[in-house]
């Protein structure tokens, strides 16, 4: 799981906050940047928190409430910690009609979860999604970057298995 | 440079990958650098062919032999038997459900024979990675003619083929790139919308990791046409293959000085710069593409001003879609006329359509536009599998109409669609058999909606969720004949109340299940039965006449 900010040593945090600033600093020039500073910033903390999110908004200059805004607009950005892997299944019609649902039941079953929730290990996440254009192997779902297309609910545990 | 007795093209395409293209792929090379034809035969790796289902695929030139399903087991087969011995490995040849034998070559299968490939002329044929391969057919050619050319004539070319945007609108690309030129202003921006959300649309994507520097070229094109130096990709962050395969072309483009300063000595500067979005279906919609490219929410903004006015960073702005973008390059070196003799008169040239649901050949083919939906589904896409029945078509993705049975003969274009109720859209076709029930469908467009809705007007954030909630019941077992009404009522407002085409298309494929297929909701309501046996709340079976 991504560790809350909060819970890491004084050190750790200290060192995180200066990379998320050096992150800012890299993009200040750039019209536009924030949700490519917001994506690497979440690349470096794992989520968005709210001290974050200030240093962000300090420095490009922009109010919080726009980088607030945006951090909770986009379904790619996460402003609480999340599960260290996030598994999306796509739940839009043409996987819909292929199966997904039969695919959903074989992850709950599998992660004793549902979706928006994440494990107690903090190992792992799990959403729902619109089409993520690989509908060619529909059903399908992403782990991170990672898309996994033609599923049946049997497929699931070997899956999962992989990431052990 | 060095000439090869046989090429092995492996399709690099995100769906094949999906299936251990890369595996087959490294056996390739490795076996036929053992069996000493390393100076022979080259492996390649290509975009997609289309035919994702099938993966993944391999075809052999010069003969053009595709084969499918192919594993690592099965290369040493293929090299020994096709490229040592020349005789083809019938069980891994592509079958046509309609064909009882396989004789494969690429050209003689059906599933070719109506295809037309000007958009994907490059995909599965070149390597993407390779700008030499894409000079090599001819690519940058029309860059060059079209800077000796004055930005009018580029803009009266590309009026006079007729072409029309292919990001779901039609809007005409000559037209909207003469308001770009006309409005006044130093500052211009192209943007190639490639934030591609529309369920089962995946054809942007297969475009950029098949032939990205189409997609350039253009947008050069469009540059020097409505007189801006500046242009932005905005693509969605699940696209991680086209994201690396552009930002490759890009720079590979920066060094040969394609892009960059003084192009073709013309004294044109034009650059090119990739926006990762950040999982927003709205963000597709052009306004709100622009708010999110700025670092704000994806909302839309109220029309007019119309984006060639007031566009990206308050600039005169042309927004064209990656398909429409892939269209440019024939158009200027081929002309007008020749494409104009594709297609419909209202809408000349192809369309790119995915296809997906219940059909044999899922994937992506490029057809004439106003080819009809029994031509796609039946000699195309090869028919419904395992023996069920047809039972209804979505057109346009989910934010097009569902057509029954008895439309299967309206040819395909922008206006012949609309006219049916339904739309042409993003060019992505969901098929279902008899097997699935309506109403369901209905609930997952309906979600899709609610879940999409950017929430900043009232009739499409409440409009949508009042419409899940209703369709849901249904499937549930508590609607009533009541709630069919309203739904009706609700979409009478919605079709006109939102301020964006979200909102005001939620309500359209909806209706299209409710006209067409009026009886199985009544069976829902009426008798508290599921005919499909889908909904699980209700009793299976059929319902008592
Ligand atoms: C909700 C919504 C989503 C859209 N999504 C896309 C998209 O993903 N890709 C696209 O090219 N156009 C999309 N469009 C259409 C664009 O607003 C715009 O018409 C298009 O980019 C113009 O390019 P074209 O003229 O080349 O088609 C969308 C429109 C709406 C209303
Ligand atoms: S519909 Fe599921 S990936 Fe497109």
């Amino acid at each position: 799981m991504a560790v809350a900010l909060d819970k890491l040593s004084p050190d750790l945090r200290e060192q995180r906050l200066r990379e998320v600033e050096a992150a800012v600093a890299r993009h200040r020039d750039k019209p536009g940047a924030l949700l490519a500073v917001l994506k690497e910033v979440q690349g470096i903390l794992g989520y968005l928190p709210e001290e974050a999110l200030k240093k962000v908004s300090q420095g490009l200059e922009l109010p919080l409430s726009q980088v607030y805004g945006v951090a909770t607009f986009y379904t790619l950005f996460n402003t609480r910690p999340r599960g260290q892997h996030i598994i999306r299944l796509c739940e839009s019609a043409p996987c819909h009609v292929q199966g997904a649902r039969e695919v959903l039941e074989a992850l709950k079953r599998e992660l004793g979860i549902g979706p928006g929730e994440d494990t107690p290990d903090g190992k792992w996440s799990l959403e729902l999604v619109s089409c993520i254009g690989v509908c060619g192997v529909a059903p399908a779902i992403m782990i991170d970057d990672q898309v996994y297309g033609n599923l049946t609910p049997d497929c699931i545990p070997g899956i999962l298995a992989s990431y052990r | 440079m060095r000439f090869y007795r046989a090429h092995v093209l492996v399709c690099a395409g995100t769906n094949c990958s999906l299936k251990g293209n890369r595996a087959v792929r490294e056996a390739l090379i490795r076996e036929i650098e053992g069996k000493g034809l390393g100076e022979e035969v080259k492996v390649i790796e290509t975009g997609c062919f289309g035919l994702c289902e099938q993966g993944p695929t391999i075809v052999i030139y010069p003969e053009g032999v595709l084969y499918c399903r192919a594993t690592v087991e099965d290369v040493p087969e293929l090299v020994d038997s096709h490229l040592l011995k020349g005789r083809r490995v019938e069980r891994l040849l592509y079958r046509e459900p309609t064909r009882p034998v396989a004789v494969q070559t690429v050209p003689e299968l059906d599933y070719f024979k109506k295809q037309v490939r000007v958009v994907l002329r490059n995909c599965g044929i070149i390597d993407p990675d390779s700008i030499e391969e894409y000079i090599g057919q001819g690519g940058y050619t029309a860059l060059a003619k079209a800077l000796a050319m004055k930005p009018e004539e580029v803009i009266a070319q590309v009026k006079a083929s007729g072409l029309r945007g292919r990001g779901g609108a039609g809007f005409p690309t000559g037209l909207k790139w003469e308001f770009g030129r006309k409005a006044p202003g130093g500052v211009k921006y192209v943007v190639c919308n490639a934030d591609e959300g529309e369920p089962g649309t995946f054809k942007d994507r297969l475009i950029l990791e098949g032939d990205p520097h189409a997609v350039l070229e253009a947008m050069a094109i469009a540059g020097w046409a409505i007189g801006a130096n500046y242009g932005y990709i905005y693509i969605r962050g699940e696209y991680q293959l086209s994201i690396q395969r552009l930002e490759r072309a890009i720079e590979q483009a920066r060094r040969l000085g394609l892009l960059g300063q003084n192009i073709f000595n013309s004294g044109f500067n034009f650059d090119v710069e990739v926006r990762i979005g950040a999982g927003a279906y709205v963000c597709g919609e052009e306004t709100a593409l622009f708010e999110s490219l700025e670092g704000k929410r994806g909302e839309p903004r109220i029309k007019p001003p119309y984006p060639t006015d007031v566009g990206l960073f308050g600039k005169p702005t042309v927004i064209n879609n990656v398909e429409t973008l892939a269209n440019i390059p024939p158009i200027i070196t081929r002309g007008a006329e020749w494409f104009r003799t594709l297609g419909t008169e209202k809408c000349p040239g192809t369309k790119v359509f995915t296809l997906t649901g219940d059909i044999v050949n899922e994937g992506l083919i490029e057809v004439p536009m106003g080819i009809t939906l029994r031509e796609v589904v039946y000699e195309i896409g090869g028919g419904i599998p395992n023996g069920h029945k047809f039972k209804m078509a979505q057109t346009g993705g989910t934010s097009g109409g569902c057509l029954p049975e008895a439309l299967l003969d309206v040819p395909m274009d922008y206006d012949q669609l609309a006219a049916a109720g339904s739309a042409l859209g993003s060019g992505a076709l969901l098929i279902m058999d008899d097997t699935h029930c309506i109403v369901d469908v209905a609930r997952c467009f309906a979600r899709f909606f609610l879940h999409e809705s950017c929430g900043q007007c009232i009739p499409c954030r409440e409009g949508t969720l009042q419409l899940y909630h209703l369709v849901d019941g249904i499937t549930r077992g508590t609607g009533t004949r009541q709630d069919l009404e309203l739904i009706e009522r609700l979409s009478r407002t919605m079709y006109v109340a939102p301020l964006c085409p979200l909102g005001q298309t939620a309500p359209l494929p909806i209706m299209t299940t409710l006209k067409y297929f009026k009886d199985e909701y009544l069976a829902h309501v009426d008798s508290r039965v599921c005919p499909t046996g889908t909904c699980r709340a209700l009793a299976t079976g059929h319902a008592a006449d």
